[in-house]
């Protein structure tokens, strides 16, 4: 099977969404002329009543979104199944729905997710993504009018992974979707977080985390498409980086259309460099057809420690490390505290204070 | 007993145009109990004074001494000069966000006592010591300074001193910006921790209202970088009537 038209051809490195990645790394990921393995690793313990878990014919299970990247395209020609999550309508889950990867090994895998969240639903859904791996996914999120969905992915690869991924949400009328990506593991990571609005009245807040070590390549694409009126938008993705040729790419596209008058919008992107070597590239990127829009900005900052901040710490006898340590841990937090699962939110810290500790910051 | 000694010190900053003096060369010595009230014109070198002796990487130190207790103080990284008993109260206290001021405060005891504070005592001693200064108890929970009011900084300027029981402190305009009541509230504060602590204090303002409260035993005149006068409690007063005038070269 192939849904791959002949349009699309393997990315050279010089097209604007490919210019960044280090192509040469993804384990021909990206290769239209080589096939990936198609064998679903997304597994969960248990699921809670009101939600379903099953495995459905790709064929049986079309795409709801279009989609002009190449590796999404690639996953979802090479998955002849499709993981499907669904949340019933009305169904308020107070637990979240937790799903993992874990060392997938050294053979290609692609993955086709679809999260179905029904009507005035109400749950969080947690990916866990550990180990090794070389994976491409097309993760498709539905929320149906007045649904509300927290959608947290955890890159905590190890590193040597590579990971491609497309997480898609189409908001429905008067739903509120946020999405937490945390990406810390892994060699190279390329995600894509998106979304499109379905309604009037819906709200996407994406936020974001990352901290790039010696060698990673970490880079988030995000995209948000204003194609109706009366939704609002909030994105903040707060990154760290450290070591010699860490890196980190941030793109925040946001598109208000000309039928998506009183859109409400902004963005925001801080980067930390915490060593020589490393470089954070940040383009946040707004283009407004409507002149009828509530309120439309962005901001992004790419700076070292603030030396009065840390100066303000040591005159209150906290020696230098732990003052670094305290500022990155305030940094972070904003986005941190979101996840609201407090066994995760001490793991993540735990995990940037390890990255803090393995290198000589200064 | 303690005893701070600052000896013909010299101070530059790198600007863009080069480096540039402004501390020129200042004399003084505290000693625990003594409380010395520094005064003179805006950009005289006051801050610069305090910055240096605690220790801002911004100050390039090119000549002089400042020893507390016979130890090299400029020879200290940051940190040591605090946990050897010097704290600055500043001028303007810095933001940090997503540091809550009840962490940021544990933190700080913990590194100067060397030990953590006993959980169970703890709490109550933050308590009282912010109930002591008129402090909302909601204070704990705020990141360090962000949204404070100018007054309200200076306030969690001087909790922190009560904490730490600094032997000597440097209050740099503690009293700017504090309304009437706040600075009643903190001169008493700062009364109370020099009372049981012995402290000896380096009061640099610019008005002598504080000087009311906090009564100095020796004022000092700062200009162009040294201090060009010393005298008693009557100098404050004179130098609100007449000015820096007769100080200030052309
Ligand atoms: N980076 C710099 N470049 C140029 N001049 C500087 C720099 N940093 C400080 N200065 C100058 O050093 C001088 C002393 O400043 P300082 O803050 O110590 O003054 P001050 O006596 O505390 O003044 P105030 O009463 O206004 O608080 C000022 O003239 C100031 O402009
Ligand atoms: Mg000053």
């Amino acid at each position: 099977m192939s849904t791959l038209t002949t349009n699309y051809l393997t990315p050279t490195g010089r097209e604007e969404a490919w210019r960044f990645t280090p192509l040469n790394r993804l384990q021909g990921l990206h290769d239209l002329s080589i096939t990936i393995a198609d064998h679903p690793s997304l597994h969960c313990d248990e699921m809670p009543i009101g939600v379903t878990i099953s495995s459905q014919p790709s064929l049986e299970t079309p795409p709801s979104s279009s989609t002009d990247d190449v590796a999404a395209l690639k996953a979802r020609s090479a998955s002849s199944t499709v993981t499907v999550l669904a949340i019933a309508p009305d169904a308020v889950i107070n637990t979240p729905i937790f799903l993992k990867r874990e060392s997938l090994g050294q053979i290609s895998e692609a993955s086709r997710v679809v999260i179905r969240a029904g009507n005035h639903s109400k749950a969080t859904v947690v990916v866990e993504n550990a180990g090794s791996a070389i994976l491409s996914e097309d993760v498709e999120i539905i929320l149906e009018p007045g649904a509300s969905l927290t959608f947290i992915t955890l890159q905590e690869w190890e590193n040597d992974a590579i990971h491609l991924g497309r997480h898609h949400a189409i908001i429905g009328k008067d739903a509120t979707f946020t999405s937490i990506v945390v990406t810390i593991g892994g060699s190279l990571v390329r995600l894509l977080p998106t979304v499109e609005y379905a309604g009037p009245g819906s709200s996407a807040e994406m936020l974001g985390l990352y901290f790039a070590g010696a060698g990673q390549h970490l880079e988030h694409r995000i995209h948000v498409d204003h194609n109706v009126g009366h939704a609002k938008s909030r994105v903040n993705y707060k990154g760290a980086l450290s070591g010699e040729s860490a890196r980190t790419v941030w793109i925040g596209d946001v598109f208000i259309r000309a039928a998506a008058e009183a859109t409400d919008t902004y963005e925001l992107n801080r980067n930390l460099l915490l060593s020589d070597g490393a470089r954070a590239d940040s383009v946040p990127n707004l283009e407004i057809e409507t002149g009828d829009i509530v309120g439309a900005g962005h901001a992004s900052t790419t700076g070292r420690f603030d030396d009065e901040q840390l100066f303000y710490l040591q005159s209150r006898g906290i020696p230098e490390a732990e003052a670094k340590r305290l500022v990155i841990r305030g940094f972070f937090l904003e986005i941190l505290s979101k996840i609201g699962i407090e066994a995760i939110e001490e793991r993540i810290m735990g995990r940037i204070d390890n990255e803090l500790s393995s290198v000589v910051i200064g | 007993m303690s005893t701070l000694d600052i000896k013909n010190l010299q101070v530059a900053v790198e600007t863009e145009e080069g480096s540039k003096q402004i501390l020129r060369g200042v004399d003084l010595t505290i000693n625990s109990g003594e409380t010395h009230a520094i005064m003179g014109p805006n950009g005289s070198g006051k801050s610069t004074l305090a910055y240096s002796i605690a220790g801002h990487p911004k100050y390039t130190i090119t000549g002089g001494s400042v020893t507390l207790d016979g130890v090299d103080v400029l020879a200290m990284s940051v940190d040591e000069r605090a946990k050897a008993g010097l704290f600055l109260a500043m001028q303007y206290p810095v933001e940090v966000p997503g540091v809550s001021v009840s962490n940021f405060l544990r933190t700080s005891v913990t590194a100067i006592r060397g030990e953590a504070p006993k959980v169970r005592t703890w709490v109550g001693e933050v308590k009282e010591a912010m109930a002591a200064l008129s402090m909302d108890p909601a204070f704990a929970e705020r990141n360090v300074n962000e949204g404070f009011s100018g007054g309200e900084k200076k306030r969690h300027e001087i909790l922190q001193m009560e904490l730490l029981k600094p032997k000597i402190a440097i209050l740099d305009e503690t009293d700017s910006g504090l309304d009437v009541d706040a600075l009643r509230v903190v001169s008493e504060g700062v009364n109370r921790i020099k009372e049981s602590n012995d402290l000896g204090i380096m009061l640099i303002t610019h008005y002598t209202r504080i000087l009311r409260y906090i009564q100095p035993d020796f004022v000092h005149v700062f200009s162009a970088g040294r201090i060009v006068e010393a005298g008693g409690p009557e100098l404050a007063n004179k130098l609100e009537e007449n000015g820096y005038a007769e100080y200030v070269t052309a």
